[in-house]
């Protein structure tokens, strides 16, 4: 990475955590509805992983901590915050909100509320990409606590048996929800199950978007190169709960200081300015920069765009004069 | 037109979509090399190959979900689950991702899958071989059901539920796979809604899908023989949506209404249908609907438990007679 693309993943990386904080203030007014997980804390993980791989040409799919997920594949933060907002111009035309985010132009291929659901999705848009004789891959981005699910081993592997050119993306953040990974999950290391399917697996910091960058470079590079699937355990930590409702009051507050100690942004701000490549003063305006903007341009957009009509509610159940449904065109 | 057994007729709608378009794959445990347990995918391996006839592992949700991810991206996956008591495995993927996920999405993304199953009670198979799930996908939103009677309509339904661009679960039923009838030489393509009357009548209609649409023909010829009743068959081949107008019409000409189902009475398709006829035609009925449904049991494994736990065509002629005051 050179000096400019990595102020430009800051920059992302910081565009990504205050547009969740905004996201948790319009919460507080109420103006997003339904459950919200946010992603604070957990940035170097998406931002690395994407940085090693082509958005817009490789799939994503992911669960429902997903805003920061679309937005780095390509989608546009302002219909992101309109879809949280449950408007017509959201991403999802208001018919998803924050959990069901999805941009196909960008091939994002959706968040999902069933932990573990992704799964076998990612690994059949794999087994597409294989039929079809692309070099996309299909990454699947999934917390730790979604490895307690069948649909985990199940598709892992069928994606081993297959040679699919899956990467697996497990953001290991120690909690399902409020339960701590020792007291639910008999193998705490993630990786090591992935090695009981035959597959590929590493596990690094997750808090260090560099060492995120090298390892992803790595995986991707063997998953697209026909290999077969990969599975990269990233350790990292939510700073919030797991979603609104929750307050994360089964977690010490030592615990939470110890991680925020190694914040992604920070750190790598930190480095960046022990290297000379940025200043303190360059950052506090970056910061305000992206704070202004996502207040002039995001979250007016989400304001002022149209509720879907009612009219329209019954639209996309099924797909609309589909001549085989009356037996073609006989 | 040549007679051909409902396996033959689901393998020769398998054939016929695969050599038509590269993206169309079959799938399922067993369905490759071994050729598939009721021989509906036979041959299909050594003509289309491993990529193409998939044997999968015995993971009905992963390989469901598998199936459907891959139909985001363009491929139109024919899932056959072995048997419809192990789809309860799939109902997640096929529930909570097939049936939504072109709405939860805005429309950008849809899940042409088409999913067949066998369901029913075959020959002492056990509670956990023999129930029927088509009352569960029936009242699945955003997901389209079928249940081919003959071999012309396993056929037909297979040919248009590949094409549609909605996911379609195909009710099939272990009894009837070496049922042999008339399939059209030339390619056909059945509608995924409506309904067939399959045998005119004017004083009752007997409503009736899959398996119970040969116990209601052969009641209705019984009636007409030895009662003088002259019974309406209507096959309700699609499941969800059910075809309101041909309940309608058809009650409004018969003002009686029996519906004969395999699976037991309660949140089924007689009781969706009877709804259907309070809502369509109310007034038009000479007497109050009834179903003829199987008892509420788990299927047991003795013969003779067995076949007393679901209806046949003499207990449709018993309730028909009951209707009538007979």
């Amino acid at each position: 990475m050179n000096a400019a693309d990595k102020k430009r993943l800051l920059r992302e990386m910081l565009y990504a955590r205050r547009f969740e904080e905004r996201c948790y203030e319009a919460y507080v007014e109420r103006k997003i509805g339904g459950f919200l997980h946010l992603y604070p804390g957990q940035e170097a993980c998406v931002h690395g992983v994407m940085e090693a791989a082509k958005p817009g040409h490789d799939y994503v799919i992911t669960g429902y901590r997903d805003h920061v997920h679309a937005i780095q594949c390509g989608a546009d933060p302002k219909k992101v915050m309109a879809e949280l907002y449950g408007k017509e111009t959201g991403s999802s035309k208001g018919r998803g909100g924050s959990m069901h985010i999805f941009d196909v132009e960008h091939r994002f291929m959706g968040g999902y509320a069933l932990v573990g659901g992704p799964f076998p999705l990612a690994a059949g848009i794999g087994k597409a990409i294989k039929l079809q004789g692309g070099d996309e891959i299909s990454i699947c981005f999934l917390g730790d606590a979604a490895n307690n699910q069948g649909s985990f081993h199940e598709s892992l592997n069928m994606a081993a048996v297959w040679e699919l050119p899956v990467l697996f993306v497990c953001e290991n953040n120690l909690y399902g929800i409020g339960t701590r990974i020792e007291r639910s999950t008999a193998v705490q290391e993630q990786y090591k199950r992935a090695c009981g399917y035959g597959i590929e697996a590493a596990r690094v910091d997750g808090q260090d978007i560099e060492t995120v960058y090298e390892a992803a470079l790595k995986a991707v590079d063997y998953v697209r190169s026909g290999k077969g699937p990969y599975f990269l355990e990233l350790s990292t930590y939510r700073y919030r709960g797991h979603s609104m409702s929750d307050a994360g009051a089964y977690r010490t507050k030592e615990e939470q200081q110890e991680w925020i100690k190694r914040d992604p942004i920070n750190l790598f701000k930190e480095r960046l300015i022990e290297a000379g490549e940025l200043s303190e003063e360059d950052f506090q305006s970056l910061d305000k920069e992206i704070i202004e903007q996502i207040d002039r341009d995001v979250i007016p957009f989400a304001e002022e765009s149209p509720e879907p009509k009612l009219e329209e509610l019954e639209k996309y159940v099924l797909a609309e004069n589909d001549p085989w449904v009356k037996g073609g065109a006989q | 037109m040549a007679e051909l057994m409902y396996w033959e007729a689901i393998r020769r709608a398998h054939d016929e979509e695969m050599a038509r378009d590269p993206m169309v794959i079959a799938m399922g445990e067993d369905i490759g090399v071994a050729g598939g347990t009721y021989k509906a995918t036979q041959g299909l391996y050594d003509k289309y190959g491993a990529e193409r006839v998939i044997d999968t592992p015995i993971s009905e949700n992963g390989y469901t979900g598998l199936g459907i991810g891959s139909s985001f991206l363009g491929v139109r996956p024919i899932i056959e689950i072995m048997s419809v008591n192990f789809a309860w495995l799939a109902t997640d993927q096929i529930v909570n991702t097939a049936a939504k996920v072109r709405y939860m999405s805005g429309g950008q993304l849809e899940a042409p899958v088409v999913i067949r199953s066998p369901g029913g009670t075959a020959h002492q198979l056990g509670a956990q071989h023999s129930a029927r799930m088509e009352k569960v996908f029936m009242g699945i939103v955003g997901l389209r059901v079928v249940t081919p009677s003959n071999p012309r309509q396993a056929y037909g339904l297979i040919k248009s539920a590949v094409r549609c661009n909605d996911p379609v679960f195909i009710n099939e039923h272990e009894l009837m796979y070496n049922m042999k009838d008339v399939v059209p030489d030339d390619e056909y393509f059945h509608p995924l809604e409506g309904s067939e009357v399959a045998r005119e009548g004017k004083d009752v209609t007997i409503f009736a899908y899959n398996i119970s649409v040969h116990w209601a023909l052969q009641a209705a010829d019984i009636l007409s023989r030895q009662h003088g009743i002259e019974a309406e068959v209507v096959d309700l081949y699609a499941l969800n949506p059910l075809d309101r107008e041909g309940i309608r019409d058809s009650v409004s000409k018969t003002h009686r209404a029996v519906i004969a189902e395999e699976a037991e009475p309660a949140v089924g398709v007689g009781s969706e249908v009877m709804a259907i006829i309070n809502e369509e035609c109310f007034f038009e009925l000479d007497a109050p609907p009834m179903r003829i449904s199987a008892r509420n049991v788990p299927i047991p494994y003795n013969r003779t438990l067995e076949k007393a736990a679901i209806p046949n065509a003499q207990d449709v002629v018993n309730g028909v007679l009951k209707m009538f005051g007979k």
